[in-house]
């Protein structure tokens, strides 16, 4: 009698746990909760996360241009300093094309209609965005200093997005940065070290025959010292690969005709 | 008979899950060569192991014994999500470097391990101890190890540099080897062996005997 007045959850629960329905039961309940649970906390800390990310990429540019500063407020510093450009690659022409303003990079090359796959592709790229986004700093009289171009290609182990700083007269680099990759500790990463990427500043773009002539390598350039690069001791294939992505954003596919335009002072 | 601070010391050195059970080398290999990673991974270890052990205890007498290690499977891989979002919110520069290894830590033996060996046994507040123990004594070896490789393959601690290295113009040339995974080899086997020449107890007894037979005639 005192099983018929026992609750039928508890009865449930005091059941060996072996039978086939509370092995279902159990299944689908440890599933449902888990994934709540996750869902949850995925939802919850998008917003912190997706911050993190745009103030990472906002630091690394500030850093490039040489404006960083510990302890100061990265959005309204970059927000203040930065003029956002789309910039169609082929004509070298700002747009405001209403689809592709407020796109990121990555999904303007996702998009198929914004976006075409690459024939010749030193830096395995695949699908290359016809527009990208960059950054212009400008001098006190609203003239061009410096503009910060996003470049990405493939080094041994992972895609290494980062950017460039072109001076103002379309050829000198002021600097070079990466915010994203997976290249090898102590090897490949030293891509990110102060005394390497120092010596990008200064080096020339073209000759003046207008021949794309920088490079990372290990022996000296034919063209001169002002076109070269030493490539990274241990890491033969992450030096080739940053090689072969700044030559190819350098290059006619990449940025060659908007830095033919800020040449001629258009920009 | 086990007590609750045995529980937490004795995986520290006498049942240290990597030098006694050898579980856990994969992720020890992959996390080691800077301590700001191995110590994120540690807590990250320690944290995974204690909360998925308490959870599965919780529900150890309804989990059926044919499903249970894919349940246990879910609430662990449920964990190192929730662990890697908040890395990912709270902590993002360390996230980046370590970025797949945190995920691995599902497929950790050391996380499997306790829940079937311990925590189905057990009651929750002592599962959860367990694990904090098995996660510390996992992050002592992984500690140890990215103190060495760290020190000899980047000449810092912590970040901080100890052995001014050439290429920043001091006297220490790195050992790159240190930096490669295949270096935490031989750093843990050395640790083994060390632990288990201070505590004779640990070594294994051989699988075989040898014999001396007689020549024959």
């Amino acid at each position: 009698m005192s099983d018929k007045r026992q609750n039928p959850i508890s009865a449930f629960l005091a059941a060996p746990p072996d039978t086939m329905g509370k092995t279902l039961f159990v299944a689908v309940a440890v599933c449902l909760v888990a994934s709540m649970i996750v869902a949850a906390v995925a939802v919850a800390l998008r917003p912190v996360q997706e911050a993190n990310s745009l103030i990472d990429k906002q630091r690394s540019i500030l850093g490039l241009a040489g404006l960083l500063e510990p302890g100061m407020n990265v959005p309204e510093t970059f927000a203040q300093a930065f003029e956002s450009q789309y910039l169609e690659l082929a004509t070298g022409e700002f747009t405001d094309r209403s689809d592709v303003v407020g796109l990121s990079d990555r999904e303007i090359a996702d998009d198929p209609a914004l976006s075409r796959a690459l024939a010749d592709d030193p830096a395995a790229i695949i699908r290359q965005g016809n527009f990208v986004q960059i950054y212009i700093l400008r001098n006190d009289t609203g003239g061009v200093k410096k503009v910060i171009l996003p470049i990405h290609g493939y080094g041994l182990w992972s895609t290494l997005y980062g950017f460039i700083a072109i001076e103002a007269d379309g050829n000198s680099i002021f600097g070079l940065q990466f915010y994203d990759h997976a290249e090898t500790p102590g090897l490949g990463a030293e891509v990110d070290n102060p005394r390497w990427k120092a010596m990008w500043n200064g080096k020339r773009l073209v000759d003046a025959q207008g021949v794309l002539q920088i490079q990372v390598a290990k022996a000296p350039s034919a063209a001169g010292e002002d076109f070269h690069i030493d490539a990274l001791a241990g890491a033969t294939l992450t030096s080739a690969g940053v090689n072969n992505l700044v030559r190819f954003w350098m290059g006619d596919e990449g940025y060659a005709p908007f830095l033919e335009k800020m040449k001629a002072g258009e920009i | 008979m086990q007590t609750r601070k045995t529980m937490l010391v004795d995986p520290l050195v006498d049942n240290n899950p990597i030098t006694l059970q050898v579980l856990g080398i994969c992720s020890a290999l992959a996390v080691t060569s800077s301590m700001t990673v191995a110590l994120v991974m540690t807590i990250a270890v320690v944290v995974v192991t204690a909360f998925s052990s308490m959870f599965i205890s919780m529900i150890r007498n309804q989990i059926p014994g044919s499903i249970r290690i894919i349940v246990q499977m879910v609430i662990i891989a449920s964990l190192v999500i929730m662990v890697d979002q908040v890395l990912k919110a709270y902590a993002f520069e360390i996230s980046k470097t370590l970025s797949v290894f945190v995920g691995l830590i599902i497929t950790n033996c050391i996380v499997m391990g306790r829940a079937e060996a311990f925590a189905m046994k057990n009651p929750p507040l002592d599962s959860f101890i367990d694990g904090v123990g098995n996660g510390l004594g996992y992050g002592v070896i992984l500690m140890l190890v990215g103190f060495i490789r760290e020190l000899f393959g980047s000449g810092s601690v912590f970040g901080f540099t100890i052995l001014e290295t050439a290429n920043n113009g001091g006297w220490y040339v790195p050992n790159g080897l240190m930096l490669l995974p295949p270096s935490a080899f031989f750093v843990i086997g050395l640790i083994i062996w060390a632990f288990r020449t201070w505590k004779p107890k640990q070594v294994e007894a051989r699988e075989y005997s040898i014999q001396s037979v007689g020549a024959h005639a």
